[in-house]
């Protein structure tokens, strides 16, 4: 599948009524490969996720998700989605609630529940397999919401701020995590995040964008730390990444796009 | 377990509470009641208004008619009459179910049949029950349903239902629109269908609602299939019994409150079975956030 770019957006407006939510939006993501969207509220960066997810409808434009019109991508589960609230089905344990997208396809239940086993065990959560989610904690369901994302092995994850209910230690921690998965699974990720620093550390690169009507102004190199397929991704290299010049550099940068879209 | 065991304990010490209470009532007011003037403000407390507790159990294993050939004792009348209601109260809580959630799921599924049909279903309720009872039991002779003709039981059951229909119609349209928009977008985006959202989603999610519904459907199935015995004239059932007994109360009154008893029997054992489905289905009962 070399050659396919996960996401491909060309002229994209979304209106809401007389609300210009999108315009012109012009993003190519390739496969594998990390971006974030940043950007201050009601730039749009959400509505541009829910585009790609086919759970919006732009009003101009095409958009091509794995090669395919994104309805026909939702329908064969080319993506996963986790949101900023984990919405893990209660009266499911964790490993019933990651065979979901595997269940609702109707996957035979041996397979499913090898496949959850198997995500569980990325995510570091095989010891909880069995258990509640609410007798988990915010990040560790925030763990499960990715592993059941990741459940049909899709070639790109979309999320939507979901590191954005969790403390600061917990979410870099996330962080490092999300970089080690995204690396062994090979999936291309879009990410919309409000911070600066999150954007920066985990991105190939930072789409900045600005509201009324929401655009992408600029896009900055993100420090995405090196990762081989084969290599474990080390969380002292992702600590590495946090303390170097070059990512101050990178943080400076997106602040001053920022900045300048909120000017314009 | 020891919350289980707390549970029998509150509600037979409420049974003896209300026991004492009907006991100290007797002692402490007098006999003819309390009057100022023509009014009667308190009634009367005499044996024949209010039989002793004892007398009423008592009255229980004696036979139903003192003195006929071949008498049974009036706990097996009483026994008899609420088993009798049990069946029509449960057919008719069936009934009420399968009609209340199906309607539900229709109103679920087409917004414009829930606009159209809602004030309707509200509004059947205002109708007392005493009024459609005739209407219900005119059905007998006239209607025959692939040569089965109409009995005056499944007026009963008709009417029971009617009363059971409608908290599970409003509870199950609750409950099924209880999920979080993040989670129906969830759904939509692993591309589950209408069905599929149903049955992984929105049933589970409605339990919460729909159990307490068909605790109250239960309930209001027992009253509408008494009050529907007596307002049809059925025989069989504890509701005419309490009428057939009530007709003798002045020379016989401890026989009325044992047939009465026998009804509070009967809407207990409903509620206890209708308890255990909620036990059942209690990794439902969790919120889903």
């Amino acid at each position: 599948m070399k050659g396919t770019s996960a996401v491909e957006l060309v002229g994209v407006d979304k209106d809401f009524g007389e609300v210009n939510a999108l315009s012109g939006i012009e993003l190519t993501i390739g496969g594998g490969e990390f971006v974030s969207l940043i950007g201050p509220s009601g730039c749009g960066k959400s509505t541009l996720l829910r585009v790609v997810a086919d759970l919006e409808q732009p009003s101009a434009g095409t958009v091509t998700v794995g090669g395919k019109p994104p309805r026909q991508a939702r329908v064969d589960q080319e993506y996963g989605i986790a949101f900023q609230q984990a919405g893990l089905l209660e009266w499911r344990t964790v490993a019933e609630n990651v065979e979901l997208p595997l269940h609702v396809h109707g996957m035979a239940k041996p397979q499913r529940q090898a496949r959850a086993a198997e995500l569980l065990e990325l995510v570091g959560l095989a010891d909880f397999a069995g258990s509640r989610p609410s007798q988990l904690s915010g990040g560790m369901q925030q763990r499960v919401a990715i592993a059941r994302a990741l459940a049909p092995s899709p070639r790109l994850l979309l999320m939507d701020e979901p590191f954005g209910a969790l403390d600061e230690m917990t979410r870099e921690r996330m962080q490092a995590e999300l970089l080690r998965i995204a690396g062994e699974t090979g999936a291309a990720v879009l990410f919309v995040t409000h911070s600066i620093p999150e954007a920066v550390v985990l991105s190939d690169r930072v789409v900045v964008m600005s509201p009324r009507p929401g655009r992408i102004t600029e896009i900055v190199t993100g420090r995405r730390p090196a990762v081989g397929k084969a290599a474990e991704l080390d969380p002292d290299d992702v600590e590495d990444v946090r303390e170097s010049s070059a990512f101050f550099a990178a943080i400076t940068a997106v602040r001053e796009a920022l900045r300048k879209g909120h000017e314009a | 377990m020891r919350n289980r065991t707390r549970t029998v304990v509150t509600a037979v010490a409420a049974f003896v509470l209300l026991g004492a209470l009907w006991e100290i009532t007797k002692l402490v007011l007098p006999a003819a009641g309390v009057t100022v003037g023509d009014i009667r403000l308190l009634p009367r407390t005499d044996d024949a208004a209010m039989p002793h507790v004892w007398t009423v159990l008592a009255r229980l294993a004696e036979p139903e008619v003192a003195g006929a050939a071949v008498a049974r004792p009036v706990w097996l009348a009483v026994l008899a009459g609420a088993a009798f209601t049990l069946v029509l109260a449960v057919g008719g809580l069936a009934l009420g179910g399968v009609l209340g959630a199906l309607l539900a799921l229709v109103m679920q599924r087409f917004a414009l049949v829930e606009r159209a049909t809602l004030p309707y279903v509200v509004a059947s309720q205002t109708v007392p029950l005493i009024a459609i009872a005739p209407l219900v039991a005119g059905w007998g002779g006239k209607i025959a349903i692939f040569g089965w003709s109409w009995q005056p039981w499944a007026s009963v059951m008709v009417i029971s239902s009617y009363l059971a229909f409608f908290p599970i119609a409003v509870g199950v349209l609750r409950g099924l629109g209880s999920p979080a928009r993040a989670d129906l977008e969830l759904f939509r985006a692993m591309a589950a269908g209408w069905w599929t959202t149903l049955l992984r989603l929105r049933m589970p999610a409605s339990v919460p609602y729909v159990v307490p519904a068909v605790r109250l459907a239960a309930a209001a199935a027992v009253v509408g299939a008494i009050v529907a015995e007596i307002s049809t004239g059925t025989r069989g059932g504890i509701g005419r019994l309490i009428i057939e007994y009530a007709q003798s109360a002045t020379a016989d009154p401890s026989r009325t409150y044992a047939a009465i008893l026998g009804a509070v029997v009967l809407g207990l054992v409903v509620a206890a079975v209708v308890g255990l489905l909620d036990v059942g289905l209690r990794r439902y009962r969790g919120s889903v956030r």
